[in-house]
């Protein structure tokens, strides 16, 4: 019930409301000072940023002039000693000055050009305390793929509230169906369609082009999400997330004995398909823009731009930063038009909507296709990007390090989704090692270091985030305003079709 | 129905239209009973050897399956993490196993294994319980797929548990199961191994049924299960019934955990995600929040497993199992959700 303090944390959040105003920013401050003091010990530049993040935290309470005079002292203070800090800070600094009616679209498009230049300035960057040095680029594309994924599992699980645990099956579908028809994996056919750059044009094989085969691979998955979709989405929602786990467990078993399918090698089994042709625009194209599509992404790089020489990972990069665009341009699209507001209307009340007129069976059915179709996507650039697909890459464990993803940053919130996506895919990547390292060589208990190999421990540590977000903040780090108020004040989620009362 | 009952035979079959889905899926009944029945002509006395190693799985996974259901029957929740619960209990019946020092042919074998198994429940009782009130109570009002999201996190949390706690290999347990014949019968081996499975699972189930059925505990919980409004309004403490109902299941996860063990004579801190997911299909086979229907399911998807990995004409293989188990899942979810035993209200009893 609202206003009602109700649980020990609001009961003790209340109490703390009740103090008054210099009581509570003196013991905050101590606080911060005391942590900041604390962790100068452990690491002397964790020090200076507990400092740097207080006094951002207290930027919102001073007056405009006060904050511009605090910025600027922050901004020169570290330009001789970080000057990329400075920069990057100045940056948000300015962003945050803008009106908020601008912000909302000033964000989002620093954001991005942050994003696009990245490669020109990430080596230059000064080092976080505790996580190391800034991502380099093929952890980027990495985080850029599963961002897309995220944003695809938030249709499905945020907008539609379906809860979908086996969305590695559609990541997998898509990148299995690059793999079938841009390698060698089928040799008794030849079938070449759209310049390739690589190969001569008699390798044995299927090699279409991959801007074919995305979306295709998309539509391919789709399809699936729609086969998978039709038995089982009349299920309860809990039910249903076991038979999409169900699936999700299915297809890497298929795809691991898949070698001999009634003695068709259909996926070459546990050894995987590698290597896959790599992306490319052809010769043709590439010099009739004068080199500036590549022809082919692995051999393309002898460019210098502005002083930074472009390597192929960059080009990979770039290339997913575009299919991200697309994807959150469709999915905000998707979310404003009449088909998403009947999915936000489901999953607040199935029996409303359906007294409204909106037919559950398609909606949830259209819900879980454009889930797939974004997977599908991502999983084919990315298997074109890692130029390989392994059975061992679609468990269990992903699915939920997306689902993660979603939790974290926001069910329902595009933009929180993408922050989670990006921040847990890159704790994946290079984040749990480079903390681990940092805990091994800066924590000890009289003088014995914890040997611990963090990043083994992935699964429990994501487990570990989805445990507290759900249990603290169950709407995420950025809410989406609707699913807070649903999940406090709870819902009428009984389903209307409910196959398992129906007898 | 009664109507039902006084009509004759036929007319009911008549008037019972047979749409396409039952007529495809009794062909496919059709199907697996003629390869069975090869299967049986080609070597009987293997063919029930085969079918006594699925029996002795079954009663491992009717212990687990058996957690799910009582907790399914009394919250609605799929408690994701009893899975790892159950092998939590296998760890803590090595390390206790390796602490006694139990060695096979020694007297005092069987009643060390016996507190052992004991040890196994009360720890996993109380994980258990203590999961629920860390992990499911604060959201007992949250919409109902937030404690399945939290149950997600709990199992992947106490998976890196065992694996901080035992490292990634598999870990042996005692080698103590003699593998004698207990007694042969018309060709057919029964093995003191499987025997002993049986042995111990059928007097847990047994106390389990004696504790739902005939205490005050049992009737409080078969309330809650019912309703818990009006279990307190009639004076049940709610929060102690499901606290208590978790401390049930998580001791017969225990006891799983222990002959699977025992049984296998490895532990790996991975077994319990698949397991559990195994016994999970069994419950819903069985018909979920149904506690015989548990057991049922639980031996059917036990020599379902054992026939396909062990029989010689025609079977898929080993590589296939998890598939099977989680096609079998999806086709009962989908077809028919109440299960085999089909009670269409769960609940505990």
């Amino acid at each position: 019930m609202p206003g009602e303090e109700i649980g020990l944390r609001n009961q003790l959040r209340a109490r703390w409301r009740a103090q008054p105003q210099e009581r509570r920013w003196a013991v905050t401050v101590t606080l911060q000072v005391l942590l900041a003091i604390l962790f100068f010990f452990m690491d002397h530049a964790l020090g200076y940023a507990t400092l740097v993040i207080a006094a951002l935290l207290w930027l919102r309470k001073l007056s405009d002039l006060q904050r511009l005079v605090v910025e600027l002292v922050l901004v020169a203070a570290l330009a001789y000693p970080q000057p990329s800090l400075a920069i990057a800070l100045a940056i948000v600094f300015a962003v945050f000055w803008m009106p908020s009616s601008y912000r909302r679209w000033l964000l989002p498009l620093a954001a991005l050009l942050t994003a696009v230049a990245y490669p020109f300035f990430f080596d230059r960057m000064f080092t976080i305390p505790v996580f190391g040095p800034f991502p380099d680029i093929a952890t980027g594309v990495y985080m850029v793929v599963f961002i897309m994924m995220a944003v695809g599992l938030n249709m499905v699980v945020g907008y539609a509230g379906l809860l979908d645990l086996g969305y590695v099956a559609f990541y997998a579908t898509g990148a299995y169906t690059t793999a079938w028809f841009a390698s060698l994996q089928f040799p008794h056919r030849t079938i070449h369609f759209g310049a390739i750059g690589l190969f001569p044009s008699n390798l044995p094989g299927i090699h279409i082009t991959i801007w074919l085969l995305l979306p295709l691979a998309g539509i391919f998955t789709a399809l699936c999400g729609i086969l998978i979709g039709l038995p089982t989405l009349r299920l309860r929602g809990d039910y249903l997330a076991i038979v999409t786990l169900g699936f999700g467990e299915i297809l890497p078993q298929v795809a691991k004995n898949g070698q001999s399918l009634f003695g068709f090698n259909l996926t070459n089994g546990p050894n995987g398909i590698t290597p896959l042709d790599s992306p490319g625009f052809g010769n043709h194209l590439s010099s009739w823009t004068g080199g500036f599509l590549p022809s082919n992404y692995l051999t393309c790089c002898k460019a210098h731009l502005l002083g930074h020489a472009v390597t192929s990972a960059d080009v990979f990069f770039w290339t997913a930063l575009l299919l991200l665009i697309f994807t959150v341009f469709c999915s905000i699209r998707l979310r404003d038009s009449r088909l998403g507001r009947a999915w936000v209307a489901i999953r607040e009340d199935e029996t409303a909507a359906a007294a409204m007129g909106i037919p559950l069976m398609r909606t949830k059915t259209w819900a879980y296709a454009s889930g797939a179709f974004f997977g599908g996507l991502a999983g084919a650039y990315y298997a074109a990007f890692k130029s390989a697909t392994f059975p061992g890459d679609f468990f269990f464990n992903i699915s939920v390090f997306i689902l993660c993803m979603v939790i974290l940053g926001g069910m329902g919130n595009i933009w929180g989704v993408m922050i989670g996506a990006a921040f847990l895919a890159y704790l994946n990547q290079e984040g749990l090692a480079n903390t681990g390292a940092w805990i091994n060589t800066n924590i000890h208990f009289f003088g014995h270091h914890p040997n611990i190999d963090v990043p083994l421990y992935a699964s429990g540590i994501y487990g570990a985030i989805i445990l507290i977000v759900m249990l603290f903040r169950p709407e995420g780090l950025l809410p989406s305003r609707r699913v807070a108020a649903e999940l406090h004040e709870g819902v009428h989620d009984e389903p209307l079709y409910d196959a398992t009362h129906a007898g | 129905m009664a109507a039902d009952a006084s009509t004759p035979v036929l007319t009911r079959l008549a008037a019972r239209r047979p749409g396409v889905i039952s007529s495809l899926g009794l062909v496919f009944v059709a199907l697996l009973v003629f390869w069975l029945a090869v299967n049986f002509t080609k070597g009987p006395s293997y063919f029930v050897e085969v079918l006594l190693i699925g029996l002795a799985t079954g009663c491992v996974y009717a212990l687990v399956a058996l957690g799910y259901t009582l907790v399914y029957g009394i919250l609605e929740l799929i408690n994701f993490a009893h899975g790892d619960v159950f092998m939590l209990g296998g760890m803590i019946a090595v390390s206790f196993a390796t602490l006694f020092g139990l060695t096979a042919g020694s007297a005092a074998l069987w009643p060390l294994v016996i507190v052992v198994m004991l040890i196994a429940m009360v720890c996993c009782g109380a994980i258990n319980a203590a999961i629920e009130f860390i992990a499911y109570k604060p959201l007992r009002h949250a919409p109902r797929l937030a404690p399945l999201i939290t149950a997600i996190g709990v199992s992947f949390i106490l998976e890196d548990i065992g694996l901080a706690w035992k490292g990634p290999n598999y870990v042996n347990f005692p080698d103590v199961m003699p593998r004698s014949d207990a007694f042969a019968f018309y060709g057919v081996d029964v093995t003191w191994n499987k025997l002993i499975v049986l042995l111990i699972t059928v007097p847990v189930l047994m106390v389990l049924l004696w504790l739902v059925q005939k205490t005050r505990q049992g009737k409080a919980m078969r309330a809650v299960a019912q309703d818990k409004d009006a279990a307190a309004i009639m004076g049940i403490d709610v929060n102690r019934t499901i606290s208590f109902t978790f401390l049930i299941a998580g001791g017969l996860a225990g006891a799983a955990g222990l002959l699977y063990a025992l049984y296998v004579t490895t532990v790996r801190f991975d077994q319990g995600f698949q397991l559990g997911l195994i016994a999970f299909t069994s419950a819903v086979l069985g018909g979920i929040g149904n506690l015989p229907g548990a057991v049922l399911g639980a031996i059917l998807i036990g020599c379902i497993q054992a026939f396909n990995e062990g029989l010689l004409w025609h079977a898929p293989g080993s590589d296939w199992t998890e598939s099977i188990v989680f096609a079998i899942l999806i086709l009962i979810l989908v077809f028919r959700p109440e299960g085999l035993l089909g009670e269409r209200t769960p609940e505990g009893g």
